[in-house]
Order: C-alpha cells, then sequence, then structure tokens
C-alpha cells in the first residue's frame, strides 16, 4: 500500500468533517506542545523562524518515518511478543521521538508502554492505540493534504507549539472542575470552565515541575468573569485565559445538561474533527449513580440508558462522595465521557447547593 | 462503554486483533495482501476501525436503581462548620514537620468533641462529607458512635453499597435491614435480627433495646438463653450492665446456676451491684464475720479473719475459688466478699461509724490495703458517692501522691462516681499539691471542658514545669489533653507563656523554645475550639 493511499484512510477516519464545532479538546498529554513560551520560536526575525521551523519538521518527518517502520516491525512480530519486552522497547522509541522534537509523539509511546501489563483486554487496546499513532503519523507525512483543522490538530497532536489566537470571549465563567495529573517531570492541571452567556464548556491547562502544583488555581463552583481565547485545534476547546475582571465569586450558574445518550453521541461527533480524542467534557442532567454488577454507571433517572462509569473511578472518594450526595435521586454531573466511560468530576444535588468537587 | 457498534465491524475487528497478536508475517489480516506491506495494511485498517468503533458507542441499558435514601429531618450545618468538618477530616496526623508536631493543632484529634457539639445541637452532615465521615469511624472505634449518630440515616444507606462500611450496619440496630417505620413492624424486624442474625448484629439489637426498653431487653435475652453458646450468653449478659434494676434479679439468680464458670461470676457481680439482691445479703452476712472491730485496742482497731475455705455456696455466689498466681487463697476470698457486700453493711457492722471514720481506723496485722482495696472496688461497683470520697481522702493529703494504700487507678475509678465539679475541684487539688506527673489517669475523669478551678491548676502546673527547665515532651500526655480539654476562654491567660523565656542555668538546652511552640500550639487549637463551637451555634 502506498502512503497515499494510507493519507485517503486517515481522512476516510475523520470523514464528515463540517464546520469546528466545539467539541474536541487538546491532548493533555502533549503539554510541551502548546506550552505558551513555545511560541517564542515565531519571535524574532521572520526568516530565521522560519527557517528553524522547517528544520523542525524535517526532524519531525524523519521521527514519524522511523516510529512507522517500528509500529510495522511490531505488527509484523505480532503483539503477542509486546507483553515480553516491556517497558524497555517503548522508552527507548520514546527518546527517539524526544530526539525527533516531537513531544506529542513520545508521550503517546510512553503510553502504549504501560498497556501490556493494564489487565485483561490488552490487546486489543494496544491495537487500538498503535493504529491511532499511525494515523497520527501518517497525518504528519502528509499534512499538507489535510484539511486546515486536522492539519492543526496533527500539528498540535504531534508536540508543535500553538498559540492560542483565536478571538477574545468574554463570559462569566463558572469553574467545572479542576483536576491534577503527573507523571516523573511534569504536573499537568486540567481546569474546565462553562460560560454562563455562551454556554460553551473550555479548557484551560497549566503546567508545575514534578511534585510543585501549577500556578493557576480557581475554585470549583465559583464564576470569574474573563477573556479565553482559543487554541487553532479542530475542536476549539482549549483556551488561553486573558484579562480577569474580577476575582471569582458564588454564582447560582449551573451547567446545561444532556442526557446520556445525548452524550455518547457527542464524543461521537467529537471524533469527526479530532479521531486521537479520549474523551468530551459533558454534563449530565439527572442521571443516577447506580451499581452494575462489575462497577458504577450513571443511569438517566427518565430514561432507560446509562453510560457505565470509567474503571479508573472504581475505589476513589469522588465515588463515594457522588454516590452519598445523590442518595438514590437524580443529580447533575459534569465529568469526560469517552471510549473508557464515564469520569464524574464534578456534581450538583437535584435541589439547591453548590457544586461537590469528585476530584 | 459495553455496547459496541453494528455487527458488521465486529467480525472485521476480531480478524485484525488476531492478526495483530500473532503477527502479519504468520497471519495475513483480512482484506490485506500477503507481504511486507501487510503490516501498514492492518494499521491503517486498525486506525478506521477504531475510530469508527468509538464514534458508535451507546449508552447501555440501566441496572436496577437502589432505593433511595431515607430523608434526614435535620437541619444543615452552617456553612462554616460543614467546611470545619472538611478539614477535620481531611487532616492526616504526621504529614508535616515529622514525628514533632510543632505548633498546630492536631485536627483529627478535635474531631470528637465536633461530633459532640454537632449532635447535641442536632445538625445533619453534608451527604457529600459521609465517605470521609465513615472512613474516619472505621478507623478508629472510638468515634463510631458519635460519628454514626451524626451520619444519620443516608450513612447507613450508603454503607449498604460499600463493603468498607459494613462495621456501621453492625454497630447500628436494624442497620441490616432498611430503617422504616416503627412500632409492630420495628418489633418484628428486631425479633427476626435476635433469632438470625450474626453474633455482633445481636449485640448491637440487644444493647440498644436495653437502653430503651429494659425489661423487653431482658425478656428478649431469656427468650432464647438456654439455646446460647456460653460465650454469647457472657457477652448478653454483659450488656444488662446497662439499665440494671432489681427486676433483674431472678434472672440474675437464675444464671448463677450457669454451667459456664464466667457466667455465673457476671451474673453474680450484676448481683452485687443491686444493694438489696438475695445475693449481695448472702455476700454481707459472710463479708461480715470476716471483719470485727477490736475495742480492746487503744485506739480500737479492725481486725480481720479471712474465710477458711470457699464453700459451694461462696462459688456458686460467683466467688472464684482459685486465686492468681502469688496470692494466697484466704486473702483471695476475703477480697471477693467484701467486694461483692453492700457498703452499708459496714457501718451497722463497726459501731455506726461513719465512711471516713471508718476508713481512718487502723487495721491489724496488714489487712488495711487489701481491705481498702476491696472497699475501692465495692464502691466503684456500687457507684458510691459517700464512700468513694471517703477512700479518696483530701487530695492534698501527703499519702494522694505516693503510694498509698489506693492506687492512682482505683482514684481514678473512685472519681467516676462523683459529679463533674466534686472531681474537678479534687483534681485540681491533687495538681496544686502534687505536679503532674502522675495526674494524667486522673484527667482524663474530668468532664470537657475543665472547671475553672483545674485548668489554671493545669496551666500553673506545667508553668512550673517549664521554669523548672524540663523538656516540654516529658508533659506531651498532659499537653495533649490541655489542648482538648481546657476551656476555650482560659487562652487569653496563655498568651504571657507564648514568648521563648531566659534559659536559666540549669535549664535543658532549647527548652525553652520549645516550651514556647507547645504553648503557642495550645492557644491556637484553644482558638480553634472556640471558633468550631461558634460556628456550630449559628443558624443554618
Amino acid at each position: 500500500m502506498t502512503q497515499g493511499e494510507a493519507s485517503d484512510r486517515a481522512r476516510c477516519a475523520v470523514a464528515g468533517r463540517g464546520e469546528p464545532s466545539a467539541e474536541g479538546a487538546a491532548d493533555p498529554s502533549a503539554p510541551a506542545a502548546t506550552d505558551p513560551s513555545a511560541s517564542a520560536a515565531t519571535s524574532g526575525d521572520p526568516e530565521a523562524a522560519r527557517r528553524r521551523a522547517e528544520r523542525r519538521a524535517e526532524r519531525i518527518t524523519a521521527g514519524a518515518t522511523e516510529l512507522e517502520q517500528r509500529l510495522a516491525d511490531l505488527l509484523r512480530a505480532g503483539l503477542a511478543g509486546a507483553e515480553q519486552s516491556g517497558h524497555g522497547l517503548w522508552e527507548e522509541t520514546a527518546a527517539r521521538m524526544v530526539d525527533a522534537q516531537a513531544p506529542g509523539l513520545a508521550s503517546r509511546v510512553r503510553e502504549l508502554g504501560a498497556i501490556p501489563s493494564s489487565g485483561p483486554g490488552w490487546p486489543v487496546r494496544l491495537l487500538e492505540e498503535c493504529a491511532l499513532l499511525h494515523l497520527l503519523a501518517r497525518g504528519w507525512l502528509h499534512r499538507e493534504r489535510l484539511p486546515a483543522d486536522l492539519a492543526a490538530t496533527v500539528r498540535s497532536r504531534v508536540g508543535l507549539p500553538a498559540s492560542a489566537d483565536g478571538p477574545m470571549v468574554r463570559d462569566r465563567w463558572l469553574v467545572l472542575a479542576q483536576h491534577d495529573t503527573a507523571d516523573a517531570r511534569l504536573t499537568t492541571r486540567r481546569v474546565w470552565l462553562y460560560g454562563a452567556e455562551t454556554a460553551r464548556t473550555v479548557l484551560l491547562l497549566s503546567y508545575g515541575a514534578a511534585g510543585r502544583p501549577p500556578e493557576l488555581a480557581l475554585p470549583v463552583g465559583l464564576a470569574l468573569e474573563a477573556e479565553v481565547s482559543a487554541y487553532p485545534d479542530a475542536g476549539r476547546r482549549r483556551v488561553a485565559l486573558g484579562r480577569r475582571f474580577a476575582p471569582p465569586g458564588p454564582t447560582r450558574t449551573r451547567p446545561r445538561g444532556v442526557t446520556t445518550s445525548r452524550a455518547a453521541v457527542r464524543y461521537g461527533e467529537a471524533l469527526r474533527d479530532d479521531p486521537w480524542l479520549d474523551s468530551v467534557p459533558v454534563t449530565l442532567e439527572r442521571v443516577v449513580p447506580v451499581p452494575d454488577g462489575v462497577g458504577w454507571q450513571l443511569a438517566d433517572a427518565d430514561e432507560d440508558s446509562a453510560l457505565p462509569l470509567a474503571r479508573t473511578t472504581g475505589s476513589q472518594p469522588g465515588l463515594w462522595r457522588l454516590v452519598a450526595l445523590s442518595g438514590g435521586a437524580p443529580v447533575t454531573v459534569f465529568g469526560e465521557c469517552g471510549h473508557r466511560g464515564f469520569t464524574p468530576l464534578t456534581a450538583w444535588p437535584a435541589g439547591p447547593g453548590p457544586a461537590v468537587p469528585l476530584c | 462503554m459495553p455496547v459496541g457498534p453494528a455487527a458488521s465491524g465486529a467480525g472485521v475487528w476480531e480478524g485484525l486483533v488476531t492478526s495483530a497478536l500473532l503477527g502479519t508475517d504468520r497471519r495475513t489480516p483480512p482484506g490485506a495482501a500477503r507481504g511486507p506491506g501487510a503490516a501498514a495494511a492492518l494499521l491503517d485498517a486498525a486506525a478506521a476501525e477504531t475510530v469508527r468503533r468509538r464514534a458508535g458507542l451507546r449508552p447501555a441499558r440501566a441496572a436496577r436503581r437502589p432505593d433511595s435514601a431515607p430523608e434526614d429531618p435535620r437541619p444543615p450545618l452552617p456553612d462554616a462548620a460543614a467546611r470545619r468538618l472538611t478539614s477535620l477530616l481531611t487532616d492526616r496526623p504526621g504529614t508535616a514537620g515529622g514525628g514533632r508536631r510543632g505548633s498546630a493543632p492536631d485536627l483529627m484529634e478535635l474531631l470528637p468533641q465536633w461530633l459532640a457539639t454537632a449532635n447535641a445541637r442536632g445538625f445533619a452532615p453534608p451527604p457529600q462529607a459521609l465517605p470521609a465521615l465513615l472512613d474516619a469511624a472505621r478507623g478508629r472505634t472510638d468515634l463510631r458512635p458519635a460519628a454514626l449518630a451524626f451520619a444519620g440515616p443516608r450513612a447507613l444507606w450508603l454503607a449498604r453499597l460499600n463493603p468498607d462500611w459494613r462495621f456501621a450496619l453492625r454497630a447500628t440496630p436494624g442497620g441490616e435491614t432498611a430503617p422504616s417505620g416503627a412500632g409492630a413492624g420495628a418489633a418484628e424486624r428486631a425479633r427476626r435480627l435476635w433469632d438470625e442474625g450474626l453474633f455482633a448484629e445481636r449485640v448491637a439489637l440487644l444493647a440498644s433495646l436495653r437502653a430503651r426498653d429494659p425489661a423487653g431487653a431482658r425478656e428478649l435475652l431469656a427468650s432464647t438463653w438456654a439455646t446460647e453458646r456460653a460465650e454469647d450468653r457472657l457477652m448478653f449478659l454483659d450488656s444488662l450492665r446497662t439499665g440494671l434494676t432489681a427486676a433483674d434479679e431472678p434472672f440474675l439468680e437464675q444464671a448463677l446456676a450457669d454451667r459456664s464458670r464466667n457466667v455465673r461470676a457476671t451474673a453474680a457481680e450484676l448481683l452485687s451491684a443491686l444493694p438489696h439482691s438475695a445475693l449481695a445479703a448472702r455476700m454481707a452476712a459472710r463479708a461480715a464475720t470476716c471483719v470485727s472491730l477490736d475495742r480492746t485496742l487503744t485506739p480500737p482497731a479492725i481486725t480481720v479473719e479471712a474465710p477458711h475455705e470457699c464453700d459451694a455456696g461462696m462459688e456458686r455466689d460467683g466467688v472464684m475459688a482459685k486465686p492468681p498466681m502469688g496470692r494466697g487463697e484466704r486473702s483471695w476470698w476475703f477480697g471477693q466478699l467484701v467486694e461483692a457486700a453492700p457498703l452499708a453493711t459496714w457501718p451497722d457492722r463497726l459501731a455506726g461509724r461513719t465512711p471516713e471514720e471508718i476508713v481512718a481506723l487502723p487495721v491489724s496485722d496488714g489487712w488495711q490495703s487489701e481491705l481498702h482495696a476491696a472497699w475501692c472496688r465495692a464502691a466503684v461497683r456500687q457507684r458510691d458517692g459517700g464512700w468513694a470520697r471517703a477512700l479518696l481522702g483530701a487530695p492534698t493529703a501527703p499519702e494522694a501522691g505516693g503510694p498509698g494504700a489506693v492506687s492512682l487507678a482505683e482514684r481514678a475509678k473512685l472519681l467516676g462516681t462523683l459529679g463533674a465539679g466534686e472531681r474537678a475541684e479534687w483534681v485540681a487539688g491533687f495538681i496544686a499539691t502534687h505536679g503532674l506527673s502522675e495526674a494524667f489517669q486522673l484527667l482524663g475523669m474530668c468532664g470537657v471542658p475543665w472547671a475553672t478551678p483545674l485548668g489554671r491548676a493545669v496551666v500553673d502546673a506545667l508553668n512550673i514545669a517549664r521554669d523548672a527547665g524540663s523538656y516540654p515532651w516529658s508533659f506531651s500526655g498532659v499537653m495533649g489533653l490541655a489542648e482538648r480539654c481546657l476551656d476555650p476562654s482560659e487562652a487569653g491567660r496563655l498568651d504571657g507563656l507564648l514568648a521563648i523565656p531566659d534559659e536559666p542555668e540549669d535549664a535543658s538546652p532549647g527548652a525553652g523554645g520549645y516550651w514556647a511552640e507547645a504553648f503557642q500550639r495550645l492557644v491556637t487549637t484553644l482558638r480553634l475550639r472556640a471558633a468550631m463551637a461558634e460556628e456550630l451555634r449559628a443558624a443554618p
């Protein structure tokens, strides 16, 4: 199969792309991709900057080509062997991607290394992620043939810096959730905001050195009057915080919610803009946490459908806070909905009451 | 999401996974040509299929919903108090400063007090605080009764969903079954739990029933008594300690003939706590023959003639025939007789003397400590304040601080029979005379917050200890108690102690700084307790 055919496949996988909706989000695993400081590359002598960008693109292309070769080798030998080879192989490949200045590829590769030890069903998950990584590498190698929005998503996913150049949107932003993830190098903080006027849900990312909390901290449940501006990814989900007009204060705003069926459809639609998306932010309205035998699900109070909670939610204190808050009655839950299930982040009681953080 | 996309893709996907697992060199993927390009073709197809599968995910069917949690009729906590509860529950001891606590208050230690106040004011917790509350109660059994009372009906509903919290169901009567309704239905459920429940559930049921309806509990126990196992009978019998009255005597008398020696002993002990029981009268008669007043001596003295044998009647009344290692048989039997005899026996026997006069009498032939110790046990068992007072003596007496006839542990128990005010006064006098080194156990018996004279006696004594130049951790037990028990309104009086004092020549190096830190923590904790109480006073 030629590369051209593969690219067609990639395009096929993301067919049906229309106007960029608000769905989709930047990959949090690729922080360097969108580190504002990296945008310094665009400043100074434009000719020098262009040459630097060209050189970097060449290195990434070399990296993506090498990655393609390694993925093909892996598939020729079979994934069954991946269980034995352990982390070492992936760490080495990830280091090659760092050398190629493609941090987005590097972090995806590193995540592949954890899959063989992630329990039953790992071959399916490993194949899925290998295939999506392949899709990303192919997307990069043929980015000039992709529609502009998708090309921007590919650049961001691969790990090229971008800057938030969307128009400033002023709103009264409710802080929906704030949660940190940390690896050996970096603490990543994701803050979800909901605009009371625009009804948009947007994501702020901030980073701290390993073990140290990121600087930006916004208390969940409060609202702040501020401007944000979107990054150029297909989803336009990720934003940078601009001017703040007032400190966060109490609010009665709650995000507008949907049913579980609608939430699943939203994720599916968002994949058209960004096939690498793991989840979309969704607020579920009138749902009840229900044990389903193996774990928990959020069931519509008025319909017979339900979204299973992501397995990682299983023993977390947040799950029990959610169950306690509900007491068997419908609640409003904000969280991330994707192929791993629903991860609840914040909940509101049926009656009046403040937001209850679950993470 | 479990429900996948249309079945047409499922076969293709299975083929791709199999080929990927075995390797394209061994298994050509569906729809691809054999050869070096097969791996890339597999990845292309898998990428398209992965996105298709993800985009096609649909919700699952809803599982059976649990019943709703019962309503909690109590008013919700005021906001500030709710925030305080969260901080008390999330405080993990030892997170900062290694072993030493520094000047930060120990929040977990304040939780019992906070719960007691919140319960007294009848507030309901915010539902989202219940998991942390249950976890705290799980880790600390001493917190359980107050924590579960505060947690309320929704916590029991929650505990049924999480095996980690089963203890809450056991600790709460009716917890295993849905606690709804009352009256006949409740009685029926209680009966069924008693007949079919686990041992711990039955103990809990009996204890709670005994607290509400002593006679009903006794009748419930009597109805199955003959078929219970010996160790169970012992535990059940023990729950009759609560609300013990003369009406229990026939049942207890019958338990004196039990097959198990431990059951007999417990029945006898309970009967001896009923001064008008037949057993108490029998023990009084036995004890009285052992103790007499020898008026030929000057001054008159008590003489003791311990029993020469432990007859069948004594054994039936719960006297243990075999002494522990190292004790003589006769003094062992004697101690048990005096302990079980009503204290009213002694003024009659000893020429109408008051308890004080009796305790002051000399005792011949070295029997004093045996006799007084037995009286102490009797005063505690019969909750006799008059005798307790006499046996305690004056707190300022020189022998009160040293090894006297009455040990510190016995004093602490005797104090328990006195009213709160009298108790605090006695301990304050004790500390003023003897200092803090022996005071910990006694302070533990005093009501919280400490009465003003007691609190001031403790602070004065700490001040003296500091001036003496020792390190504060010699007094860390008392310091910790003071943080939890001193009246918060005393905080202002402590300001003078917060500075680092000049070190005297003979002081331990650096002690002054540590003392200042310890007093800072004391004051910070007191202010925090005042704030906590204030928050719970607010209208919700």
